[in-house]
Parts: structure tokens; sequence; C-alpha cells
């Protein structure tokens, strides 16, 4: 099986690809569009800020080529706030595959912005989800969320619930850090590489 | 609902753990790569590995320490001790490590606090502060917390989070060492002040002393070591404890 992380500027793949070799999952890290359109599985990560990060895409024409992979597709952090419709960050127009913006945590005594650390998912659906308990927890680090909407396959409740994951067709997408999130992340991980892709 | 983290330092000399009392008379604990595992496994949250020497000769032993550590540990965790630098914080990142701390080079030069976060972002750049209350006022210390400043550690931590630090990690140089409790007054202060996450460090004692950081302390996390390593409270007891008292704990199984 071939799995290919994108390569792009927002961010650090490291902790992706070290959650990777953990599970024994080999990867390419690329940002060549025939390597990822014959990929059976792709990675789409991300830490940063997500117009620089979209401005990125564009130039290399991955905006195209990400929307329009059939393979199973993983987005994570700000790689699900890309694949929505608009994110706040930077007023930025992103990819518009899941059908929901991307919106600042509004500020609320006793919560502080960013949403750092382990909290819980419920609501869980979807394959990526297998096996995990609701409540499971896992490890987030973000200032902008998406809604929740028909698309959510986990929930989480900070200052008020947002979407924790996102399903769509083969789009799937996580807000957190699977990578790093202990045994839960470690399963979704192995949950998404696991999704048949025979028709 | 966002948890309480617990999170175990890692003290690292020539590659292995050491931890003493008031920064000074290390002891050895052990191998930081199977120690950090064991915590991992144990529950805990996040580590710290701070490399306490940090010379340029021993900052080749870090980065292969930090690789290893990334292979084998499957939560976040955080690199401090002598970073001075993008180059360096990128050569952490790159290894493995999820977020890096600066302490000392931030005091000396604030404005690495800017680029680091422009450059990395916010979210794996954690500020260490290094306090001790000195004739009536709580004043940020450098160089192991053994070089006093003048500048209060209030204004010190409002100001690092507007040039972009992610969180700050406040260790109380009057309480480290002594288990007798962490700086409550003082984090809670910090913290109220604060919109980025403070780790609370020095001091922890008992589990009771967690219960007060995370309710009057208002810390987000505490960080503790040598009662970790010695085994004086284990991991799985204290969150259980903690959450007995009401306190938001993450459980892993």
């Amino acid at each position: 099986m071939k799995t290919v992380i994108i390569k792009y500027n927002a961010g650090n793949v490291q902790s992706v690809m070290y959650a990777l070799d953990r599970i024994g999952a080999t990867y390419l890290l690329t940002d060549d569009e025939a390597e990822i359109r014959s990929a059976d599985k792709v990675i789409f990560p991300g830490v940063g800020e997500a117009s620089t990060a979209m401005a990125y895409l564009r130039e290399r024409g991955l905006d195209r080529v990400i929307p329009s992979l059939k393979q199973p597709v993983l987005g994570t952090c700000v790689g699900m706030q890309l694949l929505c419709r608009y994110s706040e960050e930077g007023d930025t127009t992103c990819m518009g595959v899941f059908d929901v913006d991307v919106r600042r945590f509004p500020a609320q005594p006793g919560f502080k912005v960013p949403h750092m650390g382990w909290n819980s998912l419920t609501d869980l659906k979807g394959p990526l989800t297998e096996g995990l308990p609701e409540n499971a927890y896992v490890y987030f680090v973000h200032s902008y969320c998406a809604d929740v909407c028909p698309e959510t396959s986990a929930v989480c409740n900070y200052v008020r619930p947002f979407s924790a994951m996102l399903q769509k067709d083969n789009f799937y997408a996580a807000q957190f850090h699977a990578e790093i999130s202990g045994n839960i992340g470690q399963r979704i991980l192995e949950n998404f590489l696991k999704i048949d892709t025979r028709n | 609902m966002l948890t309480k983290r617990i999170i175990p330092c890692l003290d690292i000399k020539d590659g292995r753990t050491v931890k003493g009392t008031n920064f000074v008379n290390l002891r050895d604990a052990g191998d930081p790569v199977e120690l950090g595992a064991i915590y991992a496994r144990q529950g805990a949250d996040e580590l710290v590995f701070l490399d306490i020497t940090a010379t340029v000769d021993e900052r080749k032993t870090l980065i292969e320490l930090v690789r290893r550590v990334a292979h084998v540990v499957n939560i976040p965790f955080t690199v401090g001790g002598g970073i001075s630098s993008k180059a360096d914080v990128s050569a952490l990142l790159n290894a493995g490590a999820d977020k890096v701390s600066i302490n000392s080079s931030a005091v000396r030069n604030p404005a690495l606090v800017d680029e680091l976060a422009q450059e990395f972002g916010s979210q794996c750049i954690v500020v260490a502060i290094d306090t001790r209350f000195v004739n009536g006022e709580h004043i940020v210390h450098t160089h192991g917390g053994r070089k006093p400043t003048e500048i209060r550690t209030l204004a010190w931590a409002k100001e690092i989070e507007n040039r972009g630090a992610g969180e700050i990690l406040l260790t109380s140089m009057d309480t480290d060492g002594t288990k007798a409790g962490f700086a409550i007054e003082l984090t809670a202060q910090i913290s109220g002040a604060a919109n980025i996450p403070v780790i609370a460090s020095g001091g922890a004692g008992s589990m009771e002393h967690f219960v007060e950081v995370f309710t009057d302390g208002k810390a987000d996390a505490g960080l503790a070591a040598s009662i970790f390593h010695f085994k004086e409270i284990e991991i799985p007891a204290l969150k259980r404890y903690l959450s007995n008292q009401g306190i938001a704990m993450r459980t892993t199984d």
C-alpha cells in the first residue's frame, strides 16, 4: 500500500511520520501531483496559518489536486480547516470539500485560546472512530474550529460544540493531532490506513 | 471537557535523567527514553525534557535522544535547555520534538519569542519562567534560577504572551525541590492574567498539592520530576485521585 503525506509549508510533519513509523506503515513525503494521485491513501497534515498555507497550495496547483482525489484522504488540524469552505483566519477561501466554515473561538472568561490539551470526543461516526469509546481523549492545539454540521463525525466541546472530525465521501478530517494522541490517536491512524479502497 | 495535564519533567545531563534539590546535588534517575515511554504508558499527558547542561558538544547527544524519544512516545513532548536560535529550534522539531521551551535566551533577547512564534507557530513555543520572591516582588531569574534580573514576573508573562508564546512554564525557585507544594498564589496570578496555558512547576510533594494548583492555582498543567522518578507518587494513582476530587483528567483505557 502506498501512503503519501502531502509536503507543504504548513508545519512540521515529523510527528506524523514518527506516528506512522510506530505503527509500521511506510509512506512518502511529496508535493508531486503524480505521486499523490497514485497513492492508496493520502495524509494532508498541517500546522500554521491558513492563508499562508492556502497561498502555498495555490501556487503549486495543489488546491485543485486535493479536492479532486478519489482515494481516502485524511486532513489533520490546519489540513482539516483548509478542506472546509472558508476560514476566518486570514479571511481565507479554502478548498470547500466540507460544507462548513471555520471560525475563531469566541472570547469567553475561563476559556483560554488556543484550545490546548486533551479533550474528549462524542457522537462518534464512521470508520475512523471504530473501536473508540465515547469520550475518548485526544490532543488539540487550535484557535479556530469548524461548526458542527451534517458532515461532523465526532464532536468536541470547548466554549461551544465544534467538529472534532468530519467525513464526506472519501474525505476524512480530524481537528486534533492524532499523531500524538496516545493509543486513541494511533487507533484512528490505523483505522484510516485500514479503510478498504476496493470498490 | 478539556482536562488538566500531568507532566513529568525529565532533567537531562549527558543523556541521562537527573534531578536535584534546588537545582544542585544531582542524582541519577535513569534512562530518559525508557522513563518517557513508561510515563506515556502510565497516562502522563505530556513530557518535558530539559537539557540542564546543553553545551555545544552535548547538543548532538540531545538531538539523538529526541529522535529516540519520538520513536517510542505517542504523546506530545517538549524539549528545553540552551535553545537560543531558529536553527536550534528547527533541529529539535525536525528530530521529532512537538514543542521547544526557551528561557534565558528569551530574557536576553525578547524578540526571539516573536521570531520563533512567526517561524514555527505559537503552538510549539513554550517560554519557561524561573521566578523567585525577592524583596517583596516576584522577579524573573535566568541560568537555571541562579541569576536575578530586573524583570517582574507578571509583566514578563504578559510580554511573552503578546510576543507569541504558546504556553508558560512557570517554575517557582522558592518552592522547587521543597515538596511543600506549588506556589499557588503566584500561579493563580499569572494564569489569571494570561490567556495562554500555564504549566505550574516546583514544589509538588503530594497529590493534594496538585489539587491545590489546579483549583486555587488555576494552573492548566502541573509539572513534577523527582516525585515521579522515585515513585513517591505514581501517575495512574494521582490521576485517579484528582478525578475523584472532581478535576477533569484524561482517562487512558
